[in-house]
C-alpha cells in the first residue's frame, strides 16, 4: 500500500510539473527583450546546415555581444510553424527558407521588410527579384536552385542540341526510355515548365518593377496551346517520353540503373548519381523548339520575422554577416547549390557541376511568389497529367486557364 | 503488504515533501514567467492546480483523489484543451490572411507600405540621445555635411560634429549610442522616422540596422481615430467593417487581416457554398461507404478465416495462421506505400507481373480507385478480425452446437441463428471501434493515393477517394490559402457524426446482449 501510494505520488508529481513546464516552456523560448543585455537573436536553420552558420554567430556573438541561438529544424516544417509562431511572439527573429514562401509569408503579415542597401548590387539578379516581393526587399538569399538536364555519359558522350536530338541520343544508345523526368499522379508542372517557356508561354507577365503581375496570365497565349499539343504527343497516346506514372523515386531509380540517358532534375539528385558511380555531366535543357527552355530558379535565403523584438540586430546580422562571401561559402559547401552572391558563385564555379547548374540557372526565372499562383498550381499539374494520359490538349489547357481565372478573380 | 495505517513512516513523509517540493518549485517558477508575461489566466490556473495537488496529496483522506489527480490533470491538458481550442478555432476566421492580431495585422502593414524613395542613396548615421529622445546624426552622402533630426524635427545641419572616417560620429548636445545601446533600444529604432525635410513627400530616415539609413515614403497612413487605412499614393480609403481586415469600397482587401470570431459563419459556409457543398456531400458519402464496406469486408473474410481453421480437419494451421498475421504485424504505413508502388499503372508489380503488362488505372481511375482504397484496407484489417473471431468463436460452448445438431439443424442453420449472433453480441463493440477508426483513416488514404485521383470539377483540393478526414487536413494544412476556421467546423461535424453513430449502436448492442441472457 505505501508503495502504490508513493508511486501514484511521484506519477503525481511528473504529471503536474510536465504540464506546468509545458505551459513555462512558451515562456523561456522568449527571444531576451529584457532591455539591460545585449539581447539575442533566435535563427531557425535547416537541420543540414547549421554547422554552416556556427562560425558566423560565434563571430557575430564576439563582436556585438548578442548571443546568437541557432535552432535546427527540419526543412518541411519551417514555414508552418514560422507563421504559426510568429504571431503569438514565440517564433524565430530569422528563418531560413525558399522565395517562393513571401506570398504566403507577407498575407500572412509575418516577415518584415529587409533594406539589403547597396549590398543588394553583390547578388545575382534573379536572387534579388525573388527576394523581392511587390517592390519590397524581405529576404536575404543565400542560394539559387534550379533544374537541369542530368547527363550518363557513358551512355551519351556529347550533349544533346534538341529534345528530339536528346531521344534520339539515348535511343541509339538501345534505351528504350531514353529520358526520365518526375511527375506523379497529379503531374509536376515544376519539371515541366522549361518546356511551356520554350513555347513561349510563362505563367503570369511582369509588370514594369519586374514584378509577376497576377492581372497578366500569359497560361492562355497561343504558346499554352502549343505546348499543350506538344505534351499530348509525347504522352501517353504519342512517344511516351511523359508517363505520369514515373514519380521522383522510379526515375531516379532508371537514371541509376542506367535505362535512361537523360535526367532532369536538380541538384540535389546529383549526389546521389555520383554515388551510383555513373559519371555525371550537367546539360542545358534541351529545348522542343527554338526558343532556350527556361527552368524556374528556386532562391533561398533567410527572413526576418515581423515581430522580432531585435530587428536591428537581426538586420545587421542578416545584411551584414549571412551576406558576407565567407558565409556564402560556407553555405554552398554543406548544400552544394550555387551560392546567390556573386563573388561567391564565381568561386564555386569552380565545380563543373555547379558551373553546369550555373550555367542552365543563367537563363532561368524566379518562380512568382505571388498568392496567385498558389490558384495556379492548384489546377496546373492535374490539367498537364491529364494532357500526358491522352485528354484532348486544347479542351483540357481551355478549362485550366478558365480555372485560374475564376479562381485569381 | 502492510496494512494501511494512518501514521505514514518518516521515510514516505519525507519523500511526498520532496516531491510536492519540486511540484511546487516548478510551478512557482512557471507562475512568475507567465506573471512577466501578463498572462493572468494561465498563471492563477497554474498556481491554483498547484494548491488543488498540494491539498490532495497532504490530506490523509482523500485517497482516490491521489490516484486520479494525474490522470485527471493530463486529460484537461491534452485532450479537453485540445477539443475546446479545436471548437473555438472553428468559430474564427483563422486561416491564410487572418492569422494574428489587429494590432499586429496594422504594424506589418505599414512596415512593408514603406518604399524607398527612387534612387535615394544610403545615409551613414549615428544614433544619438538627447534627454532620452533618440535622434539620428546623418552624414550626406554627397556633401560630407552632418544633419540631425528626430521623430517630430525634420534634419537640421550640425556644424561642429565630430568625424571618423567621413562619418558623423557625435554632436554637441546629444550622447552617441553605441551598438549595444543601440541594439537594446530596439523598439524605440524600430520606431524612429526622420522627416528628411518639411515636405512630408521627401520621406522620412530610418535605419534598419543602426549604422545606415534610407529614405522612404510610406503608402499607408492608419487612421486610429476612424480606423481606416488609406493609400496616399491612390487615395483609396480601407475601412474595418468587421470582416477581419481593411476592406475599400470596391470590396479589395488589405493582407494580412486579423482574427475574429466568425459565429456560426464556418457551418453555414459548408453547407451553402455551393464549392464546398457538393465535395462534402460525396465526401461523406464515400466515407461511410468506405468504413461500412471495410469493417463488413474485414470481418467477413476474418470470420470465413477463423470458421476455416476452426475445423478439425483442417492441417498445417498453424503456419497458415502465421501467413494471416503478417500483414497485420507489418507497420501498415509501410505496407499502404508498398501497396502503392504495386500499384502503379506502368511499373507496378500488379500489372506488370500479375496482368501481363496490362495498363490497369488501379489509381488514376475514380471508380477503381476506390475498390483498390478497400482492397488495401481489408488486407489490412482482416487479420485484427480473423484473430478476434477465432477468440470469439472459441468462447461459444461446444455443447450449443450439439444440442442444436441433436434437434437436427444443419451447419448454415447453427452458425446463422447460434453461432452468429453469439458471436455479435461480443464482437459488436469492436466493431463499431473498427468503424469509427475506418472513418478517420487518414494514414491509408492519404499514402496510398493522397486522395487521389484529383476531381478537377470543384475549387477544393478534393480527390475522389478522399475522406473527410483527408478532406480537412487538405482544407487546412496544404495549398497556399489555409483555412483553419472550416478545417475545425468541419472536424467538429466528423465528430458529431461519429459520436451520433457510436451512441445509436451501443444502444443497440444492448439488443443483441440479451440474447446471451
Amino acid at each position: 500500500m505505501k508503495v502504490t501510494k508513493k508511486g501514484a505520488l511521484g506519477i503525481g508529481a511528473i504529471a503536474v510539473a510536465s504540464a506546468f513546464v509545458l505551459s513555462g516552456c512558451q515562456a523561456s523560448g522568449d527571444n531576451g527583450d529584457d532591455g539591460d543585455t545585449a539581447g539575442s537573436l533566435t535563427v531557425w536553420v535547416d537541420a543540414e546546415r547549421v554547422d554552416a552558420l556556427k562560425g558566423a554567430a560565434e563571430a557575430y556573438t564576439e563582436k556585438t555581444g548578442v548571443e546568437v541561438e541557432l535552432v535546427s529544424k527540419d526543412n518541411a516544417t519551417i514555414k508552418d510553424d514560422f507563421i504559426q509562431q510568429v504571431p503569438t511572439g514565440e517564433g524565430p527573429d530569422i528563418a531560413m527558407g525558399a522565395h517562393d514562401w513571401l506570398g504566403e509569408l507577407t498575407t500572412n503579415g509575418v516577415v518584415a521588410p529587409l533594406e539589403l542597401g547597396d549590398s543588394a548590387s553583390g547578388y545575382l539578379d534573379v536572387a534579388i527579384q525573388a527576394a523581392t516581393y511587390e517592390g519590397t526587399t524581405y529576404m536575404l538569399p543565400y542560394a539559387v536552385e534550379n533544374i537541369a538536364v542530368l547527363r550518363n555519359t557513358a551512355l551519351a558522350p556529347e550533349a544533346a542540341a534538341s529534345f528530339d536530338d536528346m531521344i534520339a541520343k539515348g535511343q541509339a544508345a538501345g534505351l528504350a526510355q531514353p529520358f526520365v523526368v518526375e511527375q506523379g499522379a497529379e503531374g509536376n508542372p515544376y519539371h515541366l515548365y522549361p518546356f511551356q517557356t520554350a513555347f513561349g508561354a510563362p505563367v503570369f507577365g511582369t509588370d514594369a518593377s519586374g514584378s509577376y503581375d497576377p492581372a497578366d496570365l500569359q497560361l492562355g497565349a497561343q504558346g499554352g496551346y502549343e505546348f499543350a499539343g506538344w505534351l499530348a504527343s509525347q504522352g501517353k497516346t504519342g512517344t511516351g517520353v511523359f508517363n505520369t506514372d514515373i514519380d521522383g523515386a522510379i526515375a531516379k531509380q532508371a537514371f541509376l540503373d542506367g535505362t535512361a540517358a537523360f535526367w532532369l532534375t536538380g541538384p540535389w539528385n546529383v549526389g546521389a548519381a555520383i554515388d551510383a558511380g555513373i559519371d555525371v555531366a550537367i546539360d542545358p535543357i534541351p529545348s522542343p523548339t527554338g526558343s532556350p527552355a527556361q527552368p524556374f530558379a528556386g532562391v533561398k535565403g533567410f527572413f526576418l520575422s515581423a515581430e522580432s523584438k531585435n530587428k536591428v540586430a537581426a538586420t545587421d546580422f542578416l545584411v551584414n554577416y549571412l551576406g558576407s562571401e565567407d558565409v556564402q561559402l560556407s553555405l554552398y559547401e554543406a548544400g552544394n547549390i550555387l551560392p546567390a552572391l556573386n563573388a561567391a558563385a564565381e568561386t564555386a564555379s569552380s565545380d563543373p557541376i555547379i558551373a553546369g547548374f550555373a550555367t542552365v540557372g543563367a537563363d532561368a526565372v524566379a518562380m512568382p511568389a505571388i498568392p496567385a499562383m498558389g490558384s495556379v498550381w492548384q489546377y496546373w499539374g492535374v490539367a498537364q497529367a491529364a494532357i500526358i494520359n491522352g485528354e484532348d490538349p486544347t479542351a483540357t489547357w481551355d478549362k485550366l486557364v478558365a480555372d485560374v481565372q475564376a479562381a485569381i478573380s | 503488504m502492510a496494512l494501511p495505517t494512518d501514521r505514514p513512516t518518516v521515510r514516505s513523509l519525507l519523500v511526498k515533501i520532496v516531491l510536492l517540493g519540486i511540484v511546487d518549485a516548478v510551478s512557482i517558477y512557471a507562475a512568475f514567467v507567465l506573471v512577466l508575461q501578463d498572462n493572468w489566466v494561465a498563471a492563477i490556473a497554474v498556481l491554483a492546480v498547484t494548491a488543488l495537488v498540494n491539498w490532495i496529496y497532504l490530506s490523509r483522506r482523500l485517497i482516490p483523489a491521489k490516484y486520479l489527480t494525474p490522470g485527471l490533470i493530463f486529460l484537461a491538458v491534452f485532450q479537453v484543451f485540445v477539443l475546446l481550442y479545436t471548437g473555438y478555432v472553428g468559430f474564427t476566421n483563422y486561416g491564410t490572411g487572418h492569422n494574428g492580431t489587429k494590432e499586429q495585422a496594422v504594424s506589418s502593414l505599414l512596415a512593408s507600405s514603406l518604399q524607398r524613395v527612387e534612387d535615394s542613396p544610403t545615409y551613414p548615421v549615428t544614433v544619438v540621445d538627447r534627454l532620452g529622445e533618440l535622434g539620428l546624426l546623418v552624414t550626406d552622402p554627397e556633401t560630407g555635411e552632418a544633419y540631425v533630426g528626430t521623430n517630430d524635427e525634420p534634419l537640421s545641419r550640425v556644424d561642429d560634429a565630430e568625424f571618423e572616417n567621413g562619418r558623423a560620429v557625435s554632436a554637441p548636445g546629444w550622447t552617441s549610442l553605441t551598438f549595444q545601446q543601440v541594439i537594446a533600444r530596439t523598439a524605440e529604432i524600430t520606431a524612429l522616422a526622420v522627416p528628411y525635410s518639411d515636405d512630408p513627400n521627401d520621406g522620412a530616415l530610418r535605419t534598419p540596422e543602426g549604422s545606415n539609413a534610407y529614405r522612404y515614403l510610406s503608402t499607408l497612413e492608419f487612421d486610429e481615430q476612424a480606423d481606416t487605412m488609406t493609400n496616399t499614393q491612390t487615395g483609396v480609403v480601407y475601412t474595418d467593417r468587421g470582416t477581419g481586415a481593411f476592406v475599400a469600397d470596391d470590396g479589395a482587401e488589405l493582407r494580412p487581416g486579423w482574427q475574429i470570431t466568425v459565429g456560426f459563419d464556418n457551418f453555414a459556409r459548408a453547407f451553402t457554398e455551393q464549392s464546398i457543398r457538393g465535395p462534402l456531400i460525396y465526401v461523406t458519402i464515400w466515407t461511410f461507404a468506405f468504413a461500412i464496406l471495410s469493417v463488413l469486408l474485414c470481418f467477413a473474410l476474418g470470420l470465413l478465416l477463423a470458421i476455416t481453421f476452426q475445423n478439425a480437419r483442417m492441417r498445417g494451421v498453424k503456419y497458415y495462421r502465421l501467413l494471416l498475421i503478417l500483414p497485420y504485424a507489418f507497420p501498415a504505413f509501410l505496407s499502404i506505400l508498398v501497396w502503392n508502388g504495386m500499384m502503379n499503372e506502368s511499373f507496378g508489380f500488379i500489372n506488370q507481373v500479375l496482368f501481363q503488362g496490362a495498363s490497369i488505372p488501379w489509381l488514376s481511375d475514380p471508380s477503381l480507385a476506390k475498390v483498390s482504397a478497400i482492397l488495401v484496407n481489408v488486407w489490412l484489417g482482416f487479420p485484427y478480425m480473423f484473430l478476434i473471431c477465432t477468440g470469439a468463436l472459441q468462447a461459444i460452448p461446444e455443447e450449443l452446437t450439439e444440442a442444436a445438431t441433436m434437434d437436427g439443424a444443419r451447419g448454415w442453420s447453427v452458425f446463422r441463428q447460434i453461432k452468429l449472433p453469439l458471436l455479435l453480441s461480443t464482437t459488436a463493440p469492436v466493431l463499431i471501434a473498427s468503424f469509427a477508426f475506418n472513418f478517420n483513416n487518414f494514414n491509408l488514404v492519404y499514402l496510398l493515393n493522397n486522395g487521389g485521383p484529383r476531381d478537377t470539377t470543384t475549387s477544393l483540393p478534393v480527390g475522389h477517394t478522399d475522406l473527410l478526414i483527408s478532406m480537412v487536413y487538405k482544407v487546412a494544412f496544404t495549398g497556399q490559402n489555409r483555412d483553419y476556421g472550416l478545417a475545425s467546423a468541419f472536424s467538429i461535424i466528423i465528430f458529431l457524426i461519429v459520436a451520433i453513430i457510436a451512441v445509436v449502436s451501443f444502444s443497440r448492442t444492448k439488443a443483441l446482449e440479451e440474447i446471451q441472457r
